[in-house]
């Protein structure tokens, strides 16, 4: 069990019990802190791989701007705990092992035996922020500025749905 | 080393546990965050397979994915707050005016 | 039994050093906050023709402890109708997150000049490619701590407080990373101690303080001064920290206290000890980027400057001796001139140890500069009268946010045109 092998069980171990935590909670402001526990444990798996930058971009995007928008909107929309409304029989026998297969088909999926997958020559990529920069200036700078584009009519389009109307 | 597979199966977890809090849960924003977790597990698996290969394509994927989940979050969040609005309550069942 | 301690304590000696360094930093900075507190109501009240504390000690330098003790011994009453795990959990989370970031601050260039188990030991916790990003993150995340203890109070004067707080600190956080990108595309890395070198290139030493990145010169070329980058910076900085005259969502005349309310004694002060070391933090960071870390202000190839330091020391060690006898009570009259005898003795000692003195000026450098801003910081409090929150937000997205970016686009064309001439 080498040091890397426990810190990976130990960050993983904690992000599937945030993610339990999210389905099991019932107030949304816990579901939320459970959400931005995931995402910092994640971040920190990115930081396992040697992908500092995109953990950065995580913490600060993910963790610092969009979870803090969906805590605002909880706050001033006062969202209360959920209310005990009955769904269907069926759900509530076979959505577990549903759910239970459908997790398995993908891992089943994604874990082939591994003859696709090169061996890997160094754990870490080296200089991985230099790398994305001269990508994302050079090789997709079209996309670079596409999403640009896409922030602005998000902007417009989060500012004209949250107008009061003009009486 | 970590083989990469782990973090694959850690990736179906994840999604498959936001996928389960879609389905169940009755609060809007409740299932809002639960599509982020899904686009999480997703950024998981694709850092999993740049770091395989040993290329950096799969990292700025993921700036990608995050900037489009912002933009999604920004939006979405603007349209629960016009249904908070419109039908008084954050109960994805009340939002049923078009039912047959 | 003895042997496997000697073993296991050589392996993981690096892991230990950490481990004691990261003590030593914590208690290091829990006084400077302590005393930071002392220098403000000191500062504040002599701006405003009056004394401060004076009573508790000897110019009022026991107050901080009593302070202290206030705080531990008052009744802690937790309000009915809050949501227990987040109402104990906010103040936690900015304490916490506050006292991380400054894991990444580097306080001087040179490891200690003895080795410590066989380890070089070095003036920072950590050392990353990525150092200025991590502080960033840690500045991202701390929003929490005020946003759910607004909410999480039950209180309407609390969530208002909260909310506002909390918008002021997402909106201010951009103009405070666009203000430091002119000083990145200067530098080429994230890395603090690369930032810091390159302020002084070992052929730019005589250049002295105009290799600053406030006045640009070190980088070789035309200069590019980052006074435009510094003035935002250091705005937003104050904003990001809820001071004066930002600080609008915690006054008491307007908002009762805002979104610490309803928090009393102990977690209270966690919450004034994460808003000083969030202070600290940052005035650390304008020294780093800005004005040259833990360079001196004179050229390196001078001599007479490196005796700044022991120049400084002694008349001060002599006037504490001097002020202490002075007063009638043991903390006067024994431990000040203990404590300016000591002062004095450091002075002299680094004029006989040259090797003791190369090794003190960075470390008295930075930490001259870094108090400089902690006096800036204190000046505003005395001096600026509130914003009004609508005045605040219009600064922020109206006035900041497009000057730094004029900066960024300034300083990436004259970058280009002096790579690419």
């Amino acid at each position: 069990m080498t040091p890397v092998l426990l810190i990976f069980f130990v960050l993983a171990g904690l992000a599937v019990l945030g993610a339990v935590s999210l389905v099991l909670q019932k107030h949304p402001i816990h579901s939320a802190l459970s959400l931005i526990v995931v995402m910092v444990c994640l971040a920190g798996l990115y930081l396992l791989m040697g992908a500092e930058f995109v953990a950065a971009v995580q913490i600060i995007v993910y963790g610092g701007a969009i979870m803090v928008l969906f805590i605002f909107v909880i706050m001033l929309l006062n969202a209360g705990e959920e209310e005990r409304t009955d769904f269907s029989k069926i759900a509530k026998f076979a959505g577990l092992p549903l759910a239970l297969a459908l997790t398995a088909a993908i891992a089943a999926a994604v874990v082939k035996p591994d003859q696709s997958l090169h061996p890997v020559t160094e754990p870490v990529i080296a200089k991985a922020t230099e790398q994305i920069s001269t990508m994302l200036f050079k090789e997709f700078v079209y996309p670079f500025e596409l999403t640009s584009f896409l922030i602005l009519v998000a902007i417009i389009g989060a500012l004209v749905l949250a107008q009061r109307e003009k009486k | 080393m970590v083989p990469t597979q782990y973090y694959l199966i850690l990736s179906a977890i994840l999604f498959g546990l936001g996928a389960v809090a879609f389905v169940f849960k009755r609060n809007i924003i409740t299932i809002f965050m639960s599509i982020e977790l899904m686009l999480n597990a997703v950024n998981l698996a694709f850092v999993a397979f740049s770091q395989a290969f040993g290329k950096v394509h799969g990292q700025v994927f993921v700036l990608f994915v995050i900037v489009v989940a912002a933009a999604e979050a920004a939006v979405g969040l603007g349209i629960i707050i016009l249904i908070q609005r419109n039908r008084q309550s954050l109960n994805v069942e009340k939002v049923n005016l078009l039912k047959l | 039994m003895i042997e496997f301690l000697k073993t296991s304590v050589s392996q993981n000696a690096f892991w230990l050093i950490t481990i004691v360094k990261i003590v030593l930093l914590l208690f290091i900075v829990l006084t400077v906050n302590a005393y930071l507190t002392w220098f403000e109501r000191k500062a504040v009240a002599h701006i405003q023709s009056r004394w401060g504390p004076h009573r508790v000690g000897p110019h009022g330098l026991l107050q901080p402890a009593a302070d202290g003790l206030k705080f531990l011994f008052k009744e802690d009453p937790t309000p009915a109708g809050v949501d227990r795990f987040v109402y104990y959990l906010a103040p936690l989370l900015a304490l916490a997150l506050s006292l991380t970031a400054l894991a990444v601050i580097p306080f001087g260039p040179n490891p200690l000049p003895f080795k410590i188990l066989g380890q070089d030991v070095y003036l920072w916790i950590m050392k990353s490619d990525i150092g200025l990003l991590i502080l960033f993150s840690i500045t991202a995340l701390s929003v929490y701590g005020i946003a759910l203890a607004g909410w999480a109070s039950n209180s309407k004067y609390s969530l208002l407080g909260g909310l506002r707080s909390s918008a002021q600190m997402v909106s201010y956080e951009l103009a405070l990373t666009m203000s430091v990108v002119g000083v990145l595309l200067m530098a080429n890395t994230f890395s603090l101690q690369e930032i810091i070198e390159k302020q002084a290139r070992p052929d730019a030493h005589q250049w002295g303080f105009w290799g600053w990145n406030f006045f640009g010169w070190a980088h070789g070329g035309i200069p590019v001064p980052q006074i435009i980058g510094f003035i935002c910076f250091f705005t937003s900085a104050i904003a990001e920290t809820n001071r004066a005259p930002f600080d609008l969502p915690e006054a008491e005349s307007e908002l009762v206290a805002g979104f610490h309310t309803e928090y009393a004694s102990f977690k209270f002060a966690m919450f004034f000890i994460a808003e000083y070391t969030a202070m600290i933090t940052v005035s650390c960071l304008a020294t780093i980027l800005f004005f040259g870390g833990w360079h001196s202000v004179f050229p390196e190839a001078w001599s007479i400057p490196k005796y700044i330091p022991s120049a400084t020391l002694i008349p001060f060690g002599l006037w504490v001796i001097y002020d202490g006898i002075k007063y009638e009570n043991i903390f006067g009259k024994i431990i000040l001139p203990a404590v300016g005898f000591v002062m004095f003795a450091i002075g002299g000692t680094l004029i006989a140890l040259p090797t003791v003195n190369d090794f003190i000026q960075p470390i008295f450098w930075f930490t001259a500069k870094v108090f400089v801003f902690l006096f800036f910081y204190v000046w505003a409090r005395g001096t600026l009268p509130r914003l009004r929150y609508d005045q605040l937000m219009n600064v922020g997205w109206k006035l900041l946010l497009p000057v730094s970016i004029a900066n960024v686009i300034l300083t990436a064309a004259v970058v280009l045109w002096r790579s690419h001439p």
